[in-house]
């Protein structure tokens, strides 16, 4: 949720389009959840879609549910500290990243998803990595902001896991 | 010889003549709180708010601002009038199918919130307006339309003791239960109306008087016999008394 | 220009209100809307203002009446059952001619239903809810920027006719984020004061009266009258709705909210397929933009209403094409949104292609 909040605010700070969609409801108290960003150059029409040209699945039930939604091409990046199955589609370019071991030599395992999102950004190139940064400095603040340098470091490391 | 005026209607009713039934005590309640409101001088800073029942033409007597609430929502009302203007004073007078029956939520959570409003709530045992059915401040045994064999506990429940309930609210500043069918009670109910009026101008808190009221058209006695029954019946199920008082004396 | 801002759309609808000059807020808790009572009771007190959670939504559009009744701007917000709960309040302020503005967070109905995006609440909104004659101005928002704009006309809406305005929005629209821009925050002094009928005490004047009432059938009646007066003025002035794409389409698609977007994206998809679609999409549900739409309707091959429910705006559709065009109907129910490739295949269904 965080991670596509991120990468909607880059996009804005780039001046494009953006919509940040969550599944809510039960799902938000505990079991998976999701979102859906749209990055566009033009308005946004819908904010919803049955295919999404880059799909990121940070568990199983999220690979199972969506792998069959990548459009051919696309992109498909499975978090291999937690998937250990084999996705099968053979049309799509698919990026396996480490994200909770990377994190967790970080010294901090909740920012598994910022080394996605940095493996994310390294692949689709959708926005720059200033305007990542800039997004995490707007987001997090006060009390958050000392949190600020290991997000950095983890999308770092996740831009190079990635390359 | 000089005539001096020593009694004249109160600044805060207006001229209109009061529609209720021979007897019905609804008259003298709304005088006591028109001398109340003239007394205090707050009459141009205030606002009525009247029921659904027979009360609800309250709002074309009073000389104040007024409104007609929805049944059993005047606290609701009143919360929303007080919480946009503070600085008004704000009344309801309810009746006991209003307040203690469709509203009995609204009433519950004003007090407990401490909202600085007054409320007046007149308890007659009986809906009056709607053709004399069962309240939920029925006595036990009492025949009503919709009690033809009297109220029995297993089927209706009991009298629902409003003022008990009420007290139990950490908001209440000033709470009391009085009757009106002597003159002397007609001047204590009075009193503490004006201290429950007192409870919001001084800023303390929610302030409700239980008023014990007579409704001989639907009771079907005479006006004298149902000041007697009220004090026969109604009294011993509903005791008289100040259950809070964070007013204090001086006023 | 002003700053844009990553927000969600319930929080952006808050915040509109605080820049209209809304300083009270009454609500009860009920998903999709959480976001909204949660941002007041945060922003509120920073702006000198009042929240107050309820004690249930009756309580809540009491409050709100008593609130209008003053002649302050108020607000208040829910989701489907708990718009239910308050028709009747809503019915005495319609008859009262209180303005207020009234959130609805449309969820999937009827009954408990489900807590997903719906536009169940179409006919609830538009057709009167409550008992009695009376109709609400009734705004659809698809962009969360959008909502923020409505929010505003909301405010001036409610006070210029004395009426309750509906913000109809669903957990689409409520939920998502988008960037939006603010406007200024309004000075407090220049908001409408209602000194004319307003209930602030009798201060050198005679009194007031706010009722819904009148126990002489002929007073009634000219009340009656008076409302039915000024809704004709709403409906003179107030139609708003959205064209897309219409100037050279054989199909027009009609949506509101989160469909209306929903189905810009089905035209594009369309377009690319050599189908000329364009879309309709009403911005006031009520008053229903029926003569515009009657006019587009002409000479067009297919008119296709889309919508989360089971065909309600389908009806004022009906109303406004009349025998001008052949109408179809694709709709999702129980808090299904539609994908823009599911609308397609239902469109390419209709035209047999």
């Amino acid at each position: 949720m965080l991670m596509g909040q991120i990468l909607s605010l880059a996009g804005m700070f780039e001046g494009k389009h953006v919509t940040w969609m969550p599944s809510y409801g039960p799902e938000m108290r505990g079991g998976t959840a999701n979102c859906t960003v749209v990055v566009s150059d033009e308005e946004v029409a819908s904010p919803v879609t049955s295919q999404a040209e880059v799909i990121v699945a940070m568990n199983i039930p999220s690979l199972l549910k969506f792998e069959k939604a990548v459009t051919p091409g696309g992109y498909l990046f499975i978090n291999q500290s937690v998937v250990d199955r084999e996705p099968t589609r053979i049309d799509i370019n698919i990026v396996k990243v480490p994200c909770n071991d990377i994190a967790d030599a970080l010294g901090n395992l909740k920012v598994a998803n910022m080394v996605m999102l940095g493996a994310v950004v390294e692949k689709t190139k959708v926005v720059s990595l200033d305007s990542i940064f800039m997004a995490l400095e707007k987001k997090l603040t006060g009390g958050k902001a000392s949190l600020i340098e290991v997000n950095k470091e983890a999308i770092k490391k996740g831009m190079e896991a990635a390359k | 010889m000089a005539f001096q005026v020593i009694l004249k209607r109160p600044e805060s009713l207006t001229q209109r003549e009061f529609t209720y039934c021979p007897g019905c005590t609804h008259g003298i309640i709304h005088r006591i709180i028109a001398e109340v409101i003239d007394e205090l001088g707050i009459r141009e800073k205030t606002i009525a708010v009247a029921p659904i029942g027979c009360s609800v033409f309250a709002y074309q007597f009073f000389n104040t601002d007024a409104t007609v609430a929805a049944h059993g929502r005047a606290p609701a009302v009143a919360t929303g009038m007080k919480r946009a203007r503070p600085d008004l004073y704000v009344f309801t007078y309810q009746g006991d199918g209003d307040l203690a029956a469709i509203g009995t939520a609204e009433i519950v959570h004003a007090a407990n919130r401490g909202e600085k409003i007054t409320t007046i709530f007149v308890n007659n045992a009986i809906y009056g307006m709607t053709g004399g059915q069962m309240a939920p401040t029925t006595l036990l045994g009492m025949k009503t339309t919709t009690t033809p064999y009297g109220r029995k506990a297993d089927n209706d429940g009991y009298p629902l003791h409003v003022a008990e309930i009420i007290k139990e609210a950490r908001g209440v500043a000033f709470l009391a239960r009085t009757k009106v069918n002597t003159p002397q009670d007609v001047q204590k109910t009075k009193k503490a109306i004006k201290k429950a009026f007192l409870a919001q101008i001084k800023g303390l808190g929610f302030g409700m008087v239980e008023v014990l009221s007579t409704c001989p058209t639907n009771w079907g006695i005479d006006p004298v016999s149902a000041l007697k029954w009220l004090e026969e019946h109604m009294v011993p199920e509903y005791p008289l008394g100040v259950f809070v008082d964070k007013v204090g004396d001086e006023q | 220009m002003a700053e844009r801002v990553l927000v969600k759309g319930t929080e952006a609808i808050g915040e509109a209100a605080i820049r209209a000059g809304c300083r009270l807020f009454f609500g009860y808790p009920i998903t999709p809307q959480n976001e909204l009572p949660e941002y007041m009771s945060k922003r509120m007190p920073e702006v000198g203002g009042t929240f107050l959670q309820t004690e249930s939504e009756v309580a809540t559009i009491n409050m709100v009446y008593g609130a209008a009744c003053t002649g302050t701007r108020v607000m208040t917000s829910t989701s489907s059952p708990g718009f239910s709960l308050m028709q009747e309040g809503i019915s005495y302020m319609a008859c009262a001619q209180l303005p207020a503005v009234l959130v609805n967070v449309v969820r999937g109905g009827p009954g408990l239903g489900d807590i997903q995006p719906s536009q169940g609440d179409y006919w609830q909104a538009t057709k009167g809810g409550g008992h009695g004659d009376y109709k609400l101005i009734v705004l659809a928002p698809s962009t969360v920027q959008e909502a923020v704009d409505l929010t505003v006309l909301a405010f001036d809406l409610a006070d210029k006719y004395r009426t309750p305005v509906v913000i109809i929005a669903d957990g689409v629209i409520g939920q998502m984020m988008e960037p939006v821009t603010f406007p200024e925050f309004r000075n407090l002094n220049t908001l409408p004061k209602h000194d004319d009928w307003a209930l602030t005490g009798a201060n050198g004047r005679e009194k007031h009266i706010v009722v819904s009432f009148d126990i002489d059938p002929h007073v009634l009646e000219k009340m009656n009258l008076e409302i039915v007066e000024k809704l004709r003025k709403i409906e003179a002035n107030e139609k708003r709705w959205e064209e897309y794409k219409l100037e050279d389409a054989e199909i027009v698609i009609t949506a509101f909210g989160t469909v209306g977007r929903i189905a810009k994206s089905v035209v594009e998809q369309a377009r690319k397929e050599g189908i000329k679609a364009g879309l309709f999409r009403p911005i006031t549900l009520w008053p229903f933009p029926y003569e515009r739409l009657e006019e587009i309707s002409k000479g067009k091959k297919l008119i296709l209403d889309v919508e989360m429910n089971m065909g309600q705006m389908l009806e004022d559709v009906k109303l406004a094409v009349k025998d001008h065009a052949r109408i179809e109907f694709y709709g999702r129910m129980g808090g299904v949104v539609p994908t823009p490739d599911e609308i397609f295949e239902a469109l390419k269904k209709f035209l047999n292609v």
